[in-house]
């Protein structure tokens, strides 16, 4: 998300506008108007947001439906054949129709009735066949129904939430980033800062590469009274075995390391004043001029 | 010279906008001229109660006469004769009625006027929609100046107001919106007419850190200032801030200044403080990171001028084309439309300090050069004397006569809404306002310089003139009386 490009007093208010619309444009992802937005939300909600109504609704209409089918009375039907308009339970009446066939068929043609009225019940019973396997699979296809209306409602609210946690985040990373920038040039632009920056000694950047954060400040003028006090100690003991006579060139020696002898000192007062800083290291290496005697004396020994 | 000003209610403790800008007017203009104010006896814009005494007083120095009026508003009736000017064809009489029922009226004003229009050189009629400003400019227009402080409601689309527009000898905007809307709606370019608005007695060194003491707040923080109700925009202003703070937990809160008409949302990040004293609120102002002005109606916002005479961006609803305007005018604030352009807009100001400080910087600029008092008081003597060069030239200004008593029953008029809807709208360029204000400033030279006197045609450069209003001679002006407002007959 890019800043405002504010390059003078100049500002053009309209072009912060046009910055801003295309910023909420990025956000959408298309140039929807608030109206849309709103009827898409609307929209939204009452599909997804209310998953309750939708099952239950949905619960409540099996269930009438399934009542209903439960209470009513089974399908009627009945059997029609070619002779059962003129069956009668008195032989002499059933007689006299029979009888009659020929008269009545001069008036109309019967046989297309009883026909027609056969095929219907045919028609009836088939009807009962299929309506008692919808019947069946009527559960069927609510069940799965169901699943689906509650998955899809799942599935909107958790695209949803995760949709207003993306934005959220997005902005608050937003914010973050333009505050943190804000602060960032606050600090990096005043003069004052950049003044006392300048004026204070860098460390040395072998303290520096070691990464010790202890010894940047021995330097300092807040140092710690024990150091002091060990760095004095120090001074003392270097006179001292200036004082024993050791020549200057001896001593520059000593510090190149070529002498035996010198250098194992050199390198014995400079040990001790690593212990003295390392309390933990002193007994190892203490032990170990003790082990081997051919290191010279002891910084201990000739302090003493 | 000798001024009058006709205005609504006045007082010391009268703090509507209009009521307010008069009085800080008075109190300006008395300075060059002996002055008097005449009003009502009213303090109550609802209802015109007659609340103070009828007669004379003297207010901050200020001669000012009190009239009573003679019916109080009835809010049901008023609402239906709106209901029926506003948005159903009807004619003069019902427009008139409305006028009658508006408020406040008062016939012993009118009358005043009449009889005493020699004691003045000018008057000046503030609020063009109420009874006074209509009736008080129809009785004496020679000497009429007409402060129109119209907004973008339909009112200013009614035919009554088009003669009145017309007929005064001079007007003073609050903004270019405002005179783009009211020579749209009413045809009169060749009246002389001059961007002014009005100053504001903004302290030198108004102290944040007491305010913030005071009312122990902390942190960045938005403020409102004015009247907390619907009309003013501030419902919508809950909905936007309540959803902003979702959106930013961290951000900055909101602070409230004014009487509530409205609830206020119980919310950790939204505090009302109520009425302020002047010297608290211009505190509050200074201490704030921004103001916002959710108003959809204004004709000049004396708080955001404040805000930036105080240094303050402003963040405005930019449905206001006045306010929108003057954002971009000024180049002193930014303005939304729907709730993503007042998140992102409010955001940009309280994460990007520079564009802040250089909005409210601007803001401050905008206020010395065009809302200083100075100014503001120059714009006013030079109308004044302006128009005194047309006196001497002889140039009249007629007022159109009512129509006729058959002719103002006839339901011919169509809904102001409907006119309205037609009219021009959107902020005034501000090139062309840049360009008005140079033209403006040669011709003031010109008056200063006591240049021959001119007829108003010719005296007023008018780069914006549409030049079909010049085409027509005074002959055809008392034709256009229903010239945007009749339906045609079909």
């Amino acid at each position: 998300m890019s800043d405002f490009q504010i390059r003078s007093d100049g500002v053009d208010v309209e072009q912060i506008m046009r910055q801003i619309r295309s910023r909420i444009r990025e956000k959408r992802g298309a140039d929807y108007t608030e109206q849309e937005i709103r009827e898409l939300a609307t929209a939204k909600l009452e599909k997804f947001l209310d998953p309750s109504g939708v099952r239950s609704d949905l619960l409540q209409h099996f269930r009438r439906a399934h009542a209903a089918q439960q209470t009513a009375d089974p399908p009627m039907n009945y059997v029609f054949e070619d002779t059962t308009l003129f069956e009668s339970p008195r032989p002499a009446l059933r007689f006299i129709r029979n009888l009659l066939k020929p008269v009545l068929r001069l008036f109309f043609n019967y046989n297309r009735l009883s026909h027609v009225l056969h095929q219907q019940v045919i028609a009836n019973t088939q009807m009962h066949g299929y309506e008692a396997r919808r019947k069946t699979l009527d559960a069927l296809y609510y069940e799965v129904m169901h699943n689906l209306v509650l998955e899809t409602t799942r599935l909107g609210i958790e695209v949803t939430n995760l949709r207003m946690r993306l934005e959220s985040i997005s902005s608050r990373l937003d914010f973050d980033e333009r505050r943190a920038r804000a602060l960032e040039g606050v600090v990096q632009y005043r003069p004052s800062v950049i003044a006392a920056a300048a004026s204070q000694p860098s460390p040395s950047p072998q303290s520096v590469s070691q990464g010790q954060p202890g010894q940047g400040q021995q330097s300092g003028p807040s140092m710690d009274p024990g150091v002091a006090e060990r760095r004095s100690r120090r001074r003392r003991r270097r006179g001292k075995r200036r004082g024993h006579g050791v020549p200057p060139g001896a001593q520059g020696a000593q510090a190149q390391g070529v002498s035996g002898a010198g250098a194992g000192q050199s390198a014995g007062a400079d040990a001790h004043d690593e212990q003295n800083e390392h309390p933990h290291r002193e007994h190892q290496e203490h032990s170990e001029h003790l082990e081997h005697p051919d290191h010279g004396e002891s910084p201990e020994n000739d302090e003493q | 010279m000798k001024l009058a000003i006709v205005v609504q209610r006045y007082g010391a403790d009268i703090n509507g906008g209009a009521e307010l800008h008069a009085r800080y007017i008075a109190e300006r203009l008395a300075r060059h001229a002996q002055l008097e104010v005449l009003t009502t006896c009213a303090s109550d814009y609802v209802s015109w109660k007659n609340a103070l005494p009828a007669g004379e007083e003297t207010v901050n120095g200020i001669r000012v006469r009190r009239f009573r009026v003679s019916r109080e508003r009835s809010p049901l009736d008023f609402g239906r004769r709106s209901e029926q000017v506003f948005g159903r064809p009807h004619s003069v009489a019902d427009e008139l009625a409305w006028l009658k029922s508006e408020g406040p009226t008062s016939p012993a004003l009118i009358r005043y006027l009449s009889s005493h229009a020699g004691d003045w050189d000018f008057v000046l009629f503030f609020s063009y929609r109420y009874y006074h400003a209509w009736h008080g400019a129809r009785a004496v227009p020679s000497k009429a100046i007409l402060v129109p402080t119209a907004e973008r409601d339909p009112a200013v689309a009614l035919s009554i107001f088009g003669p009145v527009f017309r007929g005064v000898r001079g007007i003073m905007y609050n903004s270019f919106e405002e005179r783009a809307l009211i020579q749209a709606a009413t045809s009169n370019a060749d009246v002389p007419g001059v961007v002014v608005g009005v100053g504001s007695e903004v302290p030198a060194q108004p102290v944040a850190r007491r305010f913030r003491q005071k009312h122990n707040i902390r942190g960045p923080f938005a403020i409102y200032v004015g009247r907390i109700d619907e009309n003013k925009g501030c419902a919508e202003l809950f909905s936007h801030f309540q959803k902003y703070t979702q959106t930013f937990p961290d951000g900055l809160s909101l602070t409230l200044v004014g009487n509530a008409l409205l609830p206020v949302p119980d919310h950790p990040r939204i505090k009302h403080l109520g009425f302020l004293s002047d010297e608290e609120k211009f505190d509050a102002v200074a201490a704030a990171d921004v103001l916002i002005m959710p108003s959809y109606y204004e004709s000049l916002s004396m708080v955001a001028l404040e805000a930036w005479a105080l240094g303050k961006p402003v963040l405005a609803n930019g449905k206001c084309d006045v306010l929108r305007g003057q954002c971009i005018r000024s180049s002193g604030g930014l303005y939304y439309e729907s709730y993503a352009e007042f998140s992102e807009a409010l955001y940009a100001l309280e994460a990007s300090g520079p564009l802040n400080a250089v909005l409210g910087g601007n803001g401050r600029e905008y206020f010395r050069q065009h809302y200083s008092w100075s100014v503001i008081e120059r714009k006013y003597l030079e109308m004044f004397e302006r128009l005194k060069q047309e006196n001497k030239a002889g140039t009249t200004r007629r007022m159109e006569p009512l129509p006729g008593w058959l002719a103002r029953r006839r339901p011919d008029v169509r809904p102001a809404q409907e006119i309205l809807a037609t009219l021009p709208s959107g902020p005034v360029d501000a090139r062309e306002s840049a360009r008005e204000a140079r033209v403006y400033d040669s011709f003031a030279h010109e008056v200063r310089s006591s240049s021959p006197p001119r007829t108003p045609n010719e005296a007023r450069p008018r780069p914006e003139a549409r030049g079909t209003s010049e085409a027509r001679g005074p002959r055809h002006q008392g034709r256009r009386w229903h010239r945007s407002t009749r339906s045609s007959r079909r």
